[in-house]
C-alpha cells in the first residue's frame, strides 16, 4: 500500500446525503453526493427508512460516478474507508455492508471512522490555501448535529467540549420555518426571509447562557427552549388577530442560534487558548452564522476556517480523506467486523 | 460459480457451482447483526472454497421479502461486491431458497412458504414445484393467508440453496427478477398536519 499518498475511496451514509469521495493523499480527485432530501422535504424532516431506501438505491450509481470522475480505476485504490457511526443506524448500516463488501471483492485494507472528526478533516481538501495545524477548535453544526471540539490532532487527540443536549441547531431552523409557514429544509428559507428583518427586533432566549447553566453546560448547547419560544412568540400574535412579522422573527432566531454558537466557540478558543476556529456542518450555509464567525474571530484574534460548503455538508471526500490521514500516520486498517455505531463518540477517531 | 448473499432473516452466504453443487456456506442466525457480519462472511466463505473473486461468474443477491434494515445490507453489500469484482448482479427471490429446500427433500404438490414480516403480519408465496412461483411474495395477515396442501413456516434462508436455484434458472435459461428490494411496504410515516401549538 502507498503510505505516504494513498488513493482513498471514501463512503459516507450516516443521514440523507450519499457521498462518495475519492482523494489521493490530500488532493481531492471526486467529491460525489447523491443527496435524497427531496424525498424529505413532505414530510418537513429526514425520514431515516426513506434515507436508507434511497441510500441502496444511490450507492453504486455514485460509485461509479465518482470512480469515472476521479479517472482513476477501483484497482487502483489502496484502501476503502467508511462512516461508522455517529448518524441514523438504518443509513450508517447500507453504507458498512457496502464498504465492507468493496473491501473484500477488491482485497484492500478497510477504514471505519467518525462521521464529526470526518468533518475537521474536510478541511484539508478546501482548496483555498493549507489546512489549519493543531491544535484547533472546531465548531460542527448540521441538522443531526451541534458539536464543538478540540482538536489536538486528527487521526489521535480529538475532545468533545459540548454539544446540543436537545435539538440540533439545524433541527430548530426545520421546526421555526415550520412554524413560520415556510418549506423544508429551514436554514435557507429562514436565511432569505431574515434578510430585511431587524436581527434585534426580539430577544429570543440563548440556551445554556445563564451563569448557573454554564457551570455545567459551558460549552453545551439548546436549542428546543429557543424553538419553543419562537413558537409561542408567533401564537400570541395570530391569537391576538396581529399579522406576524416574520422577518423580524425569522431574523430574531437567526441571531439567537448564530449568537450562542460563536459566544461558546470563542470562549472555548479563549479558554483553550488555542487562536483558531474550524466551521463544518451544512448550518455554515447559513450566511449570518458565517458573519457572525468571522466578526467575532476577529475582535477576538481568532484565525477562522470555512471549507467551501461542498466540503462542509455531509460528503465521501472528508471520509475519504481522514482514511488518508490515518493511513499516512501509520494507523492499521480496521478489521470487517465492526458494527454501525449511532452515537459513536467523537473521541474514537478510528473503529477496529 | 455464484457468491450469493442474504439478509432477508438472518445473514447467510454462499459460494455454489451448478455441477459442484454448494461449495461453502456460513451463516449468522442473528437478525440484528447483518452489518457486522456480512463482510467477515464473505470473505471466510470464498477463503474455505478456495475461489478467487475473478472465479465468479456472478453474485445472487436475495432481494427479499424481509424486514429491511437487514435486508438492505445484503443487498448493498452484493451490488457493490459485483461492481468491485466487475461481474453482474443476479437478484432472486429469497423465498425461492426455502421451497428449493422443501422440495430438495422429497416434498411434492403446493407449497406455501411463510416467513415473518414483524408488526403481526406475514410474507408468503406459493409454489407448484421448486422452480415455478405461482403467487407472492406478498404481505399479508396470519388469518388471510391462502390455502396450500403443504405449508413451511421458515426463521431461516439458506444462501447456498438460493444459489443452486439460480443456477438452474440460468441453466434452464428462465427469467430473473427485477433487481429491485422487495420490501413489500411503504415508508413508515405520516405527512404532518402543520406545526402543533404550544401553547394552550
Amino acid at each position: 500500500m502507498n503510505t505516504d499518498n494513498p488513493l482513498v475511496l471514501g463512503i459516507e451514509t450516516s443521514c440523507d446525503e450519499t457521498g462518495i469521495g475519492i482523494v489521493r493523499g490530500r488532493e481531492l480527485l471526486s467529491n460525489t453526493i447523491a443527496s435524497s432530501m427531496d424525498e424529505h422535504a413532505r414530510y418537513g424532516g429526514v425520514v431515516p427508512e426513506v434515507a436508507a431506501r434511497a441510500h441502496l438505491e444511490a450507492i453504486v450509481p455514485a460509485i461509479h460516478e465518482a470512480v469515472a470522475e476521479a479517472g482513476i480505476s477501483l484497482h487502483d485504490l489502496d484502501a476503502i474507508a467508511v462512516t461508522s457511526g455517529p448518524g441514523l443506524s438504518g443509513a450508517l448500516m447500507v453504507g458498512i455492508g457496502a464498504a465492507k463488501a468493496l473491501a473484500v471483492s477488491l482485497d484492500k485494507p478497510l477504514y471505519a471512522v467518525n462521521h464529526l472528526v470526518g468533518h475537521v478533516g474536510a478541511d484539508i481538501l478546501d482548496p483555498a490555501g493549507d489546512a489549519f495545524e493543531y491544535p484547533t477548535v472546531a465548531l460542527l453544526v448540521s441538522g443531526g448535529h451541534t458539536s464543538l471540539l478540540l482538536v489536538r490532532d486528527l487521526v489521535s487527540n480529538v475532545e468533545l467540549l459540548g454539544e446540543t443536549i436537545d435539538d440540533a441547531a439545524g433541527e430548530a431552523f426545520d421546526k421555526v420555518a415550520r412554524v413560520l409557514g415556510l418549506p423544508y429544509p429551514g436554514g435557507p428559507q429562514i436565511d432569505r426571509v431574515a434578510a430585511s428583518g431587524d436581527p434585534k427586533a426580539i430577544r429570543f432566549p440563548r440556551g445554556l447562557t445563564l451563569p448557573k447553566d454554564l457551570e455545567k453546560h459551558r460549552y453545551d448547547f439548546s436549542f428546543s427552549g429557543l424553538k419553543t419560544a419562537v413558537a409561542r412568540w408567533v401564537e400570541k400574535k395570530r391569537d391576538d388577530g396581529d399579522e406576524v412579522p416574520v422577518a423580524d422573527v425569522a431574523a430574531s432566531f437567526r441571531e439567537a442560534v448564530a449568537d450562542v454558537l460563536l459566544t461558546k466557540a470563542i470562549a472555548a478558543c479563549h479558554d483553550y487558548d488555542v487562536p483558531r476556529l474550524l466551521l463544518g456542518g451544512g448550518v455554515v450555509a447559513n450566511a449570518r452564522v458565517r458573519e457572525l464567525a468571522a466578526e467575532r474571530a476577529q475582535a477576538a484574534g481568532v484565525q477562522l476556517r470555512i471549507p467551501p460548503l461542498s466540503l462542509c455538508t455531509d460528503n465521501g471526500a472528508m471520509i475519504a480523506e481522514l482514511g488518508a490521514q490515518l493511513i499516512m500516520n501509520g494507523h492499521a486498517p480496521s478489521t470487517l467486523d465492526f458494527p454501525a455505531d449511532s452515537s459513536l463518540p467523537v473521541t474514537e477517531i478510528q473503529v477496529r | 460459480m455464484l457468491l450469493v448473499l442474504d439478509s432477508s432473516i438472518g445473514t447467510s452466504v454462499a459460494v455454489v457451482d451448478l455441477e459442484r453443487g454448494v461449495i461453502a456456506e456460513r451463516g449468522e442466525a442473528d437478525t440484528m447483526r447483518h452489518a457486522e457480519v456480512v463482510g467477515a462472511l464473505i470473505r471466510d466463505v470464498l477463503a474455505e472454497a478456495g475461489v478467487t473473486v475473478d472465479e465468479l461468474s456472478g453474485v445472487v443477491a436475495g432481494m427479499g421479502p424481509g424486514p429491511f434494515t437487514g435486508l438492505r445490507i445484503g443487498i448493498a453489500a452484493a451490488r457493490v461486491f459485483a461492481l468491485g469484482a466487475g461481474k453482474p448482479l443476479v437478484p432472486m427471490v429469497s423465498h425461492d431458497a426455502i421451497a428449493a429446500d422443501w422440495y430438495e427433500a422429497g416434498g411434492t404438490g403446493e407449497l406455501l412458504v411463510v416467513t415473518d414480516a414483524r408488526r403481526r403480519e406475514r410474507y408468503y408465496s406459493t409454489y407448484s414445484d421448486a422452480d415455478t412461483r405461482v403467487q407472492g411474495p406478498a404481505l399479508a395477515k396470519p388469518d388471510d393467508l391462502p390455502e396450500a396442501a403443504n405449508r413451511v413456516d421458515a426463521t431461516s434462508v439458506s444462501a447456498g440453496a438460493l444459489g443452486m436455484v439460480a443456477e438452474r434458472r440460468y441453466a434452464a435459461g428462465l427469467p430473473f427478477p427485477a433487481d429491485e428490494p422487495l420490501y413489500l411496504r411503504s415508508p413508515d410515516v405520516t405527512l404532518s398536519a402543520g406545526p402543533k401549538r404550544v401553547t394552550a
